[in-house]
C-alpha cells in the first residue's frame, strides 16, 4: 500500500520536501548537540528537563487519544467512528515516534540507550515507559495496517485482531498512566506529587488529541477527495469539549488544595507559573495565555451553534491543542523544577538550537503522517472510483 | 511491464556499492601494526595476565576490572598469586605509558575508538 | 562466570518480556562471555585493598558550631581538586559536589521567621546524602546511580545514558550534570582519579575511591574537625557517640528518604 505515497500532485511533493528541508535544519542542530553536548539547550543543573521532554509529554498525550476513536467504534458500535478510525491511528503512530525522537534528543548519551534493556529495572518507572511506549507503537501499526489492508480488499478485518484492538484501550490509558507515573512519584517534587496527575494527563490528551485530529479532518476535506464526515467531526468536537472540561476541573482541584492548604512545596510552584515568584516569571505571560485559550476552547465548544459552524470550530479546537500544549509541555515541566529543591529561582526557556531541533523532530512526525494519511486517502479514493 | 533492463542496471549498482570495501582494498591490505614496548614494560617482561591473553581478552579484562572496582568495591585483583590495583590509569597506563605506540596503533588499525580516555588520564608526556 | 550467568538471565528476562528481535543479539553476546570465560585457565580472585576503610553504612555528621566560610572554601577546594570537578563560567553547566548555602537552601521546610541569629547566614555544606532509600537509585533505568552494601550512593559513569531522571528524583538538588565536556574547565588535573564525559551525571562519593585506600573522604581531611565521618551502624562510632550526645537534623526527614548526613545545629 505504500506505493500510494509515491505518487501525488506537485503540491503534495512541495509539502514532502518543505518537510524534509525543516528535518535537514534541524538535524545540523542535533548535530551540533551531539558534539557540544546538551549544554546547547537552555537546561541547567536545576531545570533538568526542557522542552525535549515536554513536548514528549504533550505527544505521548496526543498519541493516547487515539482510545476516543477506538472506545465509540469498538465498544459502544458507534459505525460513524469506522470512517476515520484509521486516521487516529496514524496520528498515534507518527505522534509516537515523535516521543521516541525526542526521548533520544534529551539523552546525554544517546548511543547508550539501549542500556535500558541490558540491564532491565523494574523499579525504575522509565523502563516500564519505554515498554508501554514501544507496546502501543507496535499495537497501532498492526492493527491499522491490517485493518486498512482489509479495507482496500473489502473484507472483513481478521478475527485475531479483535482481541490485540480489545487490549489497545487500557494500552493507551497505560502509556499516559505511566508517563505521569514519571513524574508523580518523586518525592521532592512537590508541584507533580499528586495523585490525579495521570488523571489529568489523561483529560487533557482526550481534549488536546482529539482537537488536533478534527483540524486534520479538515484539512484532509480541503486537500483531498476523501470527506471524513461531519458527524464525524461533531461527535469527536463533544469529546474534546468533556476532555477540556476534565482537565480543567482537575486543574481547579489542584489550585485548590494548593491554596486552601497553602503548603509552601506545592504552592510555591503555581504561584511562580501565575505571579511570579521573587521576581522571576518568564513563564507568566505563558500560563495566563494557555487558561484563555483552553478557556475560550470550552466557551466555543459549548454553544451548538458556534461548534456546528466548522469555521469556528477549527478556531476552538486550535484555541484548545494550543493552550494545553503551552500548560502541559512548558508549565508542567519548567513549573515542577522551579524553585529547585533548596527553594531557589532558577529559571529556563529553551534556546534556539533546542527549538530547532524540536522543529525538526515534529517533521519527522508530519512527515510521516502525511505518508500514512497518503495511503489512507488513496485506498479511500481507490474505493470510491 | 518489461523492467528487466532498469532492475538488472540497479541490481549492479547495488551490488558494486554494496562490496565496495572488498575491491576497493583488494591487495592493499595493510600490514598488522607492531605495538612498541615501553622501557619499564620490556623490564617487566609479563603483564597481569600472558600475552596472548592481553591481546585478545584485555577489554574483557578491563570491564571485569570496571564492574568490580566501579560497583562492588573490589579494587585488588589478584591472578596466580600476584596483586594488581584494578586500575586502567594508575596500573595499566602506568607500565604502558606510551599510549600512541601502545594503545592507539592496534585500535586505528582495527578501527576501534574506545572511549576509555574520554574520563581516564593518561601520562601527561604523551599528549600532543 | 557468576557475572555472566546474572548477565545471561537479564537477557533472558529481557527476552521474555517480548523483545524478541532482540534474542538474535542476546544469544551471539552470552556465548562469546562464555566461550571467553572458558579460556580463562588462571585463578582469578577481585577482593578489596588489606587497609580499605569498611563499614555496615557510612554517615557523616556536619558539626555546624564549627563551620566557617573559611572551612567551606577549604573543603569544597579539596573534594573538586581531588575528583577534577570542572569549574565552568556558564552558571547552566554548573557542577559541584559540595557547596555551602544559607540555612534557608539548607533545610528550606525549617525555616523560621525568628531564626536564632548565628544562622541567619552561617555557611552549611551540602552535598549527597547517601541516602538509606534513595530515590535516585529508584529512578534510575540502568542502575547506573546504586547503591553499595555499606550504604554509598554511587555513579556508574560507564553506564549512565545521561536521562537525567536522578536529577529529577533527588530532593536535594546534590546531582549536576556534564551538559558539555568537562575536560576544558579543569585547572589542574589530578590523574589519579578520572574525569567524567559529556552527557553523564556526576555527584559525591562519599570518596569511595580514598576508602579504599585507607583514606577518609577529602572534604572531612580539610575540615577543621567539622565533618566527622564514620559508621552509622556501629554504637561505638564518633559520629554515633556525638549523634548521642548532641542534637542533629536532617534535610528533608519528612520525605522518608533517611539521609545518612546530620548536622549538629
Amino acid at each position: 500500500m505504500l506505493d500510494k505515497a509515491l505518487k501525488g500532485s506537485k503540491s503534495y511533493w512541495i509539502w514532502i520536501f518543505v518537510l524534509l528541508g525543516v528535518i535537514g535544519t534541524g538535524f545540523t542542530f542535533y548535530l551540533k548537540q551531539l558534539d557540544f553536548g546538551l549544554g546547547i539547550t537552555g537546561m541547567s543543573r536545576d531545570v533538568t528537563w526542557g522542552f525535549y521532554i515536554a513536548q514528549f509529554t504533550f505527544l505521548v498525550g496526543v498519541a493516547a487519544s487515539a482510545v476516543m476513536l477506538v472506545i465509540p467504534y469498538y465498544l459502544h458500535n458507534y459505525k460513524a467512528f469506522g470512517r476515520i478510525m484509521i486516521m487516529g491511528e496514524f496520528l498515534a503512530i507518527s505522534s509516537m515516534i515523535m516521543c521516541i525522537l525526542f526521548i533520544i534528543a534529551d539523552l546525554g548519551q544517546p548511543m547508550r540507550l539501549l542500556n535500558v534493556l541490558l540491564y532491565p529495572t523494574p523499579h525504575s518507572m522509565l523502563f516500564w515507559d519505554m515498554i508501554v511506549l514501544s507496546g502501543y507503537l507496535l499495537i497501532n501499526l498492526v492493527v491499522s495496517w491490517n485493518v486498512l489492508d482489509a479495507e482496500r480488499n473489502s473484507v472483513p478485518p481478521a478475527k485475531w485482531l479483535k482481541p490485540i484492538i480489545y487490549l489497545s484501550v487500557p494500552w493507551a490509558i497505560s502509556i499516559h498512566t505511566v508517563t505521569a507515573y514519571l513524574y508523580c512519584g518523586l518525592p521532592g517534587r512537590g508541584f507533580w506529587l499528586t495523585a490525579i496527575l495521570a488523571p489529568r494527563f489523561l483529560a487533557s490528551a482526550f481534549a488536546g488529541g482529539p482537537a488536533f485530529l478534527i483540524l486534520l479532518c479538515l484539512i484532509v476535506r480541503r486537500v483531498t477527495n476523501f470527506d471524513p464526515g461531519r458527524e464525524q467531526i461533531q461527535s469527536l468536537s463533544k469529546v474534546v469539549v468533556y476532555g477540556s472540561i476534565a482537565n480543567m476541573f482537575f486543574f481547579l482541584c489542584e489550585v485548590f488544595v494548593a491554596m486552601y492548604s497553602q503548603i509552601p512545596e506545592h504552592l510555591d510552584h503555581l504561584q511562580y507559573l501565575f505571579f511570579g515568584l521573587h521576581g522571576h516569571g518568564v513563564l507568566v505571560p505563558w500560563m495566563w495565555t494557555a487558561m484563555a485559550l483552553i478557556v475560550s476552547g470550552i466557551i466555543l465548544l459549548l454553544i451548538p451553534a458556534a461548534r456546528k459552524n466548522e469555521a469556528v470550530l477549527a478556531v476552538a479546537c486550535a484555541f484548545t491543542f494550543i493552550g494545553i500544549w503551552i500548560d502541559k509541555g512548558m508549565g508542567m515541566v519548567a513549573g515542577g523544577f522551579v524553585p529547585n529543591p533548596l527553594h531557589e529561582v532558577n529559571e529556563y526557556f529553551p534556546t534556539f538550537p533546542e527549538v530547532m531541533i524540536a522543529v525538526a523532530v515534529y517533521g519527522t512526525g508530519f512527515l510521516i503522517l502525511t505518508i500514512l494519511y497518503k495511503v489512507f486517502v488513496g485506498v479511500k479514493e481507490e474505493l470510491a472510483a | 511491464m518489461n523492467d528487466k533492463p532498469k532492475i538488472i542496471i540497479g541490481l549492479a549498482i547495488f551490488v558494486a556499492v554494496f562490496t565496495f570495501p572488498i575491491w576497493y582494498n583488494r591487495g592493499a591490505a595493510a600490514p598488522a601494526p607492531e605495538v612498541k614496548l615501553s622501557e619499564k614494560a620490556k623490564a617487566a617482561k609479563q603483564c597481569v595476565r600472558d600475552t596472548d591473553y592481553m591481546r585478545k581478552e584485555h577489554m574483557q579484562l578491563l570491564d571485569g576490572w570496571r564492574d568490580r572496582t566501579v560497583r562492588d568495591a573490589m579494587r585488588v585483583y589478584e591472578v596466580n598469586g600476584k596483586e594488581y590495583v584494578a586500575s586502567l590509569s594508575n596500573t595499566c597506563m602506568d607500565c604502558h605509558s606510551n599510549k600512541a605506540d601502545f594503545c592507539d596503533k592496534c585500535h586505528n588499525y582495527v578501527s576501534v575508538d574506545p572511549y576509555c580516555w574520554n574520563c581516564h588520564t593518561y601520562p601527561k608526556e604523551e599528549k600532543k | 562466570m557468576e557475572n555472566n550467568r546474572r548477565n545471561f538471565l537479564k537477557f533472558a528476562g529481557v527476552t521474555v518480556l517480548g523483545l524478541g528481535s532482540l534474542s538474535l543479539l542476546d544469544g551471539l553476546t552470552s556465548d562469546d562471555v562464555i566461550a571467553s570465560a572458558g579460556q580463562t585457565s588462571a585463578e582469578e580472585i577481585y577482593k578489596k585493598g588489606a587497609n580499605a576503610l569498611t563499614a555496615k553504612r557510612w554517615g557523616m555528621v556536619v558539626d555546624t558550631r564549627i563551620i566557617t566560610a573559611a572551612i567551606c572554601r577549604k573543603m569544597e577546594n579539596a573534594c573538586h581538586q581531588t575528583h577534577n570537578v570542572p569549574d565552568h563560567a556558564n552558571k547552566r553547566h554548573e557542577i559541584k559536589w559540595i557547596w555551602d548555602t544559607e540555612y534557608k537552601h539548607a533545610f528550606p521546610e525549617k525555616t523560621d521567621l525568628f531564626l536564632a541569629e548565628r544562622f541567619e547566614h552561617l555557611p552549611i555544606p551540602v552535598f549527597c546524602n547517601h541516602c538509606a532509600n534513595p530515590p535516585c537509585v529508584q529512578a534510575c533505568p540502568t542502575q547506573a546511580t546504586f547503591q553499595r552494601a555499606d550504604g554509598l550512593v554511587l555513579m556508574d559513569f560507564h553506564r549512565c545514558i545521561g536521562c537525567r531522571f536522578c536529577m529529577a528524583a533527588c530532593p536535594y538538588g546534590s546531582r549536576s550534570f556534564n551538559f558539555r565536556d568537562p575536560r576544558e574547565a579543569i585547572k589542574n588535573e589530578n590523574p589519579e582519579f578520572p574525569t567524567r564525559m559529556k552527557g553523564v551525571v556526576e555527584k559525591c562519593n562519599f570518596c569511595a575511591e580514598r576508602l579504599a585506600v585507607g583514606k577518609e573522604p577529602a572534604c572531612v581531611e580539610a575540615s577543621d574537625g567539622a565533618l566527622i565521618f564514620g559508621d552509622l551502624e556501629d554504637p561505638q562510632s564518633e559520629i554515633r557517640k556525638l549523634l548521642k550526645e548532641n542534637y542533629a537534623i536532617r534535610r528533608k526527614q519528612n520525605l522518608g528518604t533517611n539521609p545518612s548526613v546530620y548536622y549538629i545545629v
